[in-house]
């Protein structure tokens, strides 16, 4: 438990334009390295999960998920950070 | 590396469809606190807990905000009280709940269970006393919960406590009559009571169990209620085998839970708890899982098989996600508690006899169920004998939370609010059986009990 630093980001929210830019900008100013991304478009709607290392990190995940958070409220969509074992603990054994 | 449908998944369950982490419990052994008057008692104890205690809610929303599953509720469980110090006054126990109060209270917890008796087999002069002190401790204490067990498959059933339980859960409604006897709804009558429930209000922390641990209560009705609804007309094969994935899938969200909170509270891990236990929320009711398979309203003809297939499925997935199982783990039915059970028994759909016979299939008993006012003692002690009877007989924990409502009839409501929730007076049979439960004694370990 806790061995790994990787976290999930998700997205949601009507598509347009600097959505992964604006994300990618917060994880940027804190030394975040982006390791993965994948979206997909439901209907009009964006679906963008982005796994992330924050082993250099400057700040810890609840100070992250309040940036983004804020970020999401400019750009209109929904954006989540959670550590990645409460995915992988759920859909592997 | 994860696929973009399964983490969808997981946000779904969790955003929509109320997938949470019911309640982290931390049980800790409060044996040593004894002492050689009531003050001191209640001093060490109240120590204890608050050192023992100090970080659970801290790292409680630590845990909640990292992995972003809601934890509900956190708590804290003690060694039945009964067994830490035996009194000769009601007001030596007052003093001890007051000191348990105050501990939950400065701690943040909003329930703290152990102010319980183990009377299965006979009463001491101080479990006896602390019986009797559960209306007073429980009228003058918020987060304090009771527990007793008076019956279990190898001791048979005490039956003189039972009787007595019938007169404590009367005079507990009326000591919390302007609550609508609120106090019931933190006192449990078991057979068969685990000693690693996370859950309360029957929650204590065993004889059996470490000095400190960490239990976890799962939930999840609204997501195995959304499984169900995707399958229309699936037989009943195929609708078992999704209950278990998903059950597999919310478990294993208690399995991480509890093992984070055990690793930084630095106490050691006990058990999860697959029970699926409802609350008042929209979506988030077993009744609705089994209206969902296709039952009309809950308490029809049809509930028992369905709740039966529901309750095993829960634990073939749950006992595969986790490495410790335990607790009480099936499906509990509380009437208050459960959206969809309330508008059933509003619907004159769910009768006392109906949860009766549901108990008998899955965790826990006659749960949350208001009654009338006027209920004599003797039928409320009958109540419990035949539901202690059903757990003693087929090897499994059964019990009783009812509230005899003071001054409400049939029909009636009553309203506890938040998690508690508000449910209509259930209407009982209006012949009893007060000679059968006066004669008191105790009724013999069934034959099941020789399994040696």
């Amino acid at each position: 438990m806790g061995r790994s630093n990787r976290i999930i980001v998700t997205v949601l929210g009507k598509d347009r334009v600097g959505i992964i830019a604006g994300v990618a900008q917060v994880l940027a100013e804190n030394n975040v390295n982006i390791l993965d991304i994948s979206q997909t478009i439901l209907q009009e709607f964006l679906a963008m999960v982005l796994i992330a290392d924050m082993s250099g990190s400057r700040v810890d995940l609840t100070t992250l998920k309040a940036q983004l958070d804020a970020r999401g409220k400019e750009l209109g969509v929904r954006i989540d950070a959670q550590h990645e074992d409460a995915f992988l603990y759920m859909h592997r054994v | 590396m994860l696929a973009l449908d399964e983490i969808l998944e997981t946000i779904k369950m969790v955003q929509e469809e109320n997938l949470d982490v019911r309640t982290i419990t931390m049980g800790i052994n409060i044996a040593d606190c004894a002492a050689d008057d009531a003050r001191a008692t209640a001093r060490k104890i109240h120590t204890k807990i608050t050192r023992a205690a100090a970080n659970l809610v801290r790292v409680g929303n630590e845990i909640e905000r990292e992995y972003g599953i809601p934890i509900v509720n956190k708590r804290v469980a003690v060694t039945p009280v009964s067994l830490v110090y035996q009194a000769e006054s009601e007001e030596d126990y007052l003093v001890i709940a007051e000191a348990l109060d105050r501990a939950a209270a400065a701690v943040g917890v909003n329930f703290i269970g152990g102010f319980t008796a183990l009377v299965q087999k006979g009463f001491t002069p101080g479990e006896k006393t602390l019986v009797r002190t559960i209306p007073r401790a429980l009228a003058a204490t918020r987060r304090v919960c009771a527990s007793v067990n008076v019956a279990s498959t190898k001791a048979g059933i005490n039956m003189d406590a039972v009787c007595l339980m019938g007169q404590i859960i009367k005079e507990t409604a009326l000591r919390t009559a302007d609550r609508d006897g609120i106090g019931c709804a933190k006192l449990v009558v078991f057979a068969n009571a685990p000693e690693d429930n996370p859950f309360m209000a029957g929650a204590f922390h065993g004889p059996g169990e470490p000095a400190c641990v960490i239990n976890v209560g799962v939930s999840g009705p609204g997501v195995v209620k959304n499984a169900i609804e995707k399958m229309p007309g699936a037989d009943l094969g195929r609708l078992a085998e999704t209950v278990k994935r998903v059950a597999f899938k919310v478990t294993r969200m208690g399995e991480l839970v509890g093992r984070v909170a055990a690793e930084r509270l630095g106490v050691p891990f006990g058990i999860v708890d697959i029970s699926l236990a409802p609350t008042p929320a929209v979506g988030d009711s077993v009744a609705e899982i089994l209206e969902a398979m296709g039952i009309e309203r809950c308490g029809a003809p049809g509930t028992t098989a369905a709740l039966a297939l529901l309750n095993d499925a829960v634990k073939k997935g749950g006992a595969m996600a986790s490495s410790y199982v335990g607790g009480l783990s099936g499906a509990f039915i509380p009437v208050s508690e459960d959206a969809g059970m309330v508008r059933a028994a509003a619907a004159g759909a769910l009768s006392l006899e109906k949860l009766e016979a549901m108990t008998a299939v899955c965790s826990v008993g006659l749960d949350m169920i208001a009654i009338p006012g006027d209920t004599p003692a003797e039928t409320i002690a009958a109540i419990i004998a035949d539901e202690v009877a059903i757990g003693v007989v087929n090897q499994k924990t059964t019990a009783v939370r009812i509230i005899p409502a003071p001054g409400k009839k049939p029909g009636d409501y009553v309203e506890f609010g938040g998690l508690l929730g508000r449910a209509p007076v259930l209407p009982l049979n209006r012949y009893g059986a007060r000679d059968f439960v006066r004669r008191g004694g105790r009724i013999p370990a069934p034959i099941q009990s020789l399994s040696n």
